[in-house]
């Protein structure tokens, strides 16, 4: 880890909850048992985010790393536990403050169609926000929205064209001038290649790139896809069902991954030069995160699960320096 | 670089290829379309300019002779004008009460459409965006209110408020903001999930700049056929009020007025009073709805071409 920490997250939990509407808590009365339904999205996760750094973090789908990275972005609402953004608690600032903090902390959305509104021109989707909230005069917007465009790879002469006038490598260049465009310091990328064909995946992974090293930027980068990962990331962080599982350096962990659940994802990366014929899919389906399983969440699909992990949940804790796993193997049972 | 690399998709890169323009294109695809279209224009620009276009004015009594009452089509009248459809039971010429009729029908059409559709929206809009209680309390509100006939509710109001358009301009407003909300609701949910109103939430742009720059205007196909199919609705509604007595006042007679003054002459062969303003009527609805589906065709996603 180098410098200080940009963003730090102590014990962040969200829970999406399924009230009770009229006719189910009328059953109730009358004798069924309808339960309110509870989403455990996350469970109790930390995270430092580094200046400077650019932090993957990878999971099945459904295991609560987009729902991370919406509360980090400042989306959505954590049900307990605190962002802090420079130090500062984000959910205790003066309004004022608080709007320039969420500015400074942008997100890339995977879905290049989705994600731009389809009734603004180029112009206005990147211009929009510096001019609402007076980073740039009238007057300056459309250079201001120009030299974004450029940094970010696309042609001025796009700036009166439509969403839908793009490729999709091309929306994405825009979602990512639109972000630019307030000057944040702190970007998550939410799968924002995984909807693209390779060779574009490499251009924005490498313009990502680019503009961390022109302006500085920190990424949180959530994939499913570990050879995208390995490729940007300075550190990884593992999710597993709501819980952070493991975390190292890249080149440790691809190197020696300790955890059971991150060894079984590695080991079904495709590469070139341990070509196996024989992919193993991890045992099992991903539980359901509305009735999770007691104690680590990976028992039941664990080779290594013994009776202990079946009680007692696993705290992420310092194996080596730098480097954290939440499994009871690591104790020498 | 990036034009080289990735490129864009074929034919559809000129610089002004907006949504507007691609709409109108496919719009006017259709004959039938295209000709409800041009009616309903020339219907718009005879309502405007009646008092310019109308041959007499019928409701200046000056110019009215009770001598010409009742005459047929095509008949000359005492002055030694004609009247090309006749005359009604006060001598009044058939053709400029028509012109004078459309100008109020749709007057109070296209004013109960419009208004409705502002108060609709907003509501709607609110009930999506907040969801929870409020979506709730607003939704069952709508469906109280849409679980009742129209005309009852309108007959009720007109009762409670007398004759007059304005009054009637509310009654209406308050039979239909309901589909408007209801519609509106519907869309702005599918568009409220959407990243792109994520995306706004992240640049910290405040509610109603993402409500009505960014979700509206993502809901405004379907709105746009509510509006034509609820304004030949409210057309027709107010000229059944009209047509029984409740609806405006006589000094302000709208086609169901008209169709309501010559329908005691129906049966002793003066069809004319009535038939006219009828067809007047029919004609101002069906263009309306006909334009209206052609809207709805277009706008629809799922028969994008």
């Amino acid at each position: 880890m180098s410098g200080s920490a940009l963003v730090e997250i102590q014990g962040l939990s969200k829970r999406f909850v399924k009230t009770l509407d009229l006719a189910g808590k009328l059953a109730n009365k009358l004798g069924s048992s309808i339960r309110e339904e509870t989403v455990h999205a996350l469970d109790g996760v930390d995270m430092t985010v580094a200046k400077g750094e650019v932090v993957g973090l990878v999971g099945e789908s459904g295991c609560g790393k987009s729902t991370l990275g919406r509360i980090v972005a400042g989306i959505l609402a954590p049900s307990e536990g605190r962002i802090l953004y420079d130090g500062r608690d984000v959910a205790a600032l003066a309004p004022a403050e608080a709007k320039a903090v969420a500015l400074k902390a942008q997100m890339i959305f995977q879905d290049p169609f989705a994600s731009l509104n389809p009734r603004m021109r180029v112009r206005d989707i990147v211009g929009e926000a510096p001019l609402v909230h007076g980073l740039v005069t009238r007057g300056e917007l459309e250079s201001y929205v120009d030299e974004v465009l450029l940094r970010c790879g696309l042609d001025t002469s796009f700036k009166r064209r439509y969403p839908h006038q793009f490729s999709g490598g091309q929306r994405q260049r825009i979602g990512i001038a639109r972000a630019l465009a307030v000057r944040p310091d702190f970007i998550v990328c939410d799968e924002a290649v995984a909807a693209l064909d390779v060779s574009i995946q490499a251009q924005i992974l490498n313009l990502f790139i680019k503009l961390r090293e022109e302006l500085g930027l920190t990424y949180l980068f959530i994939s499913h896809d570990l050879g995208v990962v390995e490729h940007i990331s300075d550190r990884v962080y593992i999710m597993y069902l709501g819980r952070i599982v493991e975390m190292a350096v890249t080149e440790d962990l691809f190197a020696a991954p300790n955890h059971p659940y991150t060894k079984a994802l590695l080991r079904e990366v495709p590469r070139l030069e341990t070509r196996h014929s024989d992919f193993l899919p991890v045992e099992g389906e991903i539980p359901s995160p509305l009735d999770p399983p007691r104690g680590c969440h990976f028992h039941p699909r664990c080779p290594h699960a013994t009776r202990r992990c079946g009680e007692e949940a696993p705290t992420l804790r310092e194996i080596s320096p730098g480097r954290q796993s939440a499994c009871h193997l690591n104790d020498g049972v | 670089m990036s034009a080289l690399t990735e490129p864009g998709v074929p034919g559809r890169v000129g610089e002004s290829d907006s949504p507007l323009r691609r709409f109108l294109a496919d719009f006017f695809e259709s004959r039938v379309a295209t000709a409800a279209f041009a009616v309903l224009l020339g219907i718009v620009f005879i309502a405007l300019f009646a008092p310019w276009i109308s041959p007499t004015n019928p409701y200046d009594l000056a110019t009215v002779d009770i001598l010409d009452n009742r005459l047929p089509p095509g008949s000359e009248g005492f002055t030694g004008q004609i009247f090309w459809l006749g005359t009604d039971g006060a001598g009044r010429d058939v053709l400029s009460a028509i012109f004078y009729g459309l100008r109020t029908s749709l007057a109070v059409g296209v004013m109960s459409g419009v208004i409705a559709m502002f108060i609709g929206s907003s509501i709607g809009l609110v009930a999506a965006y907040f969801g929870g209680r409020t979506d709730t309390l607003i939704m069952r509100v709508v469906d109280v209110q849409l679980s009742f006939p129209a005309i009852l509710v309108a007959l009720v109001l007109l009762a409670l408020l007398g004759k007059g358009v304005d009054k009637i301009i509310i009654a209406l407003v308050a039979v239909q903001w309901a589909y408007y909300a209801r519609t509106v609701r519907a869309s702005a949910l599918v568009e409220r999930s959407k990243e792109y109103v994520e995306a706004a939430a992240c640049l910290a742009l405040g509610h109603r700049r993402i409500l009505f720059r960014h979700v509206l205007p993502n809901c405004l196909p379907p709105l746009i056929v509510v509006v034509t199919v609820q304004t030949a609705h409210a057309i027709s509604l107010e000229a059944t009020l009209s047509f029984l007595g409740i609806g405006l006042p006589i000094t302000e007679p709208s086609l169901g007025l008209l169709i309501a003054n010559g329908f005691e002459y129906m049966l002793s062969q003066k069809y004319w009073i009535s038939i006219y303003p009828g067809i007047a009527l029919l004609v101002t609805i069906v263009t309306i709805n006909l334009v209206g589906d052609q809207l709805r065709d277009v706008l629809n996603p799922r028969l994008q071409r």
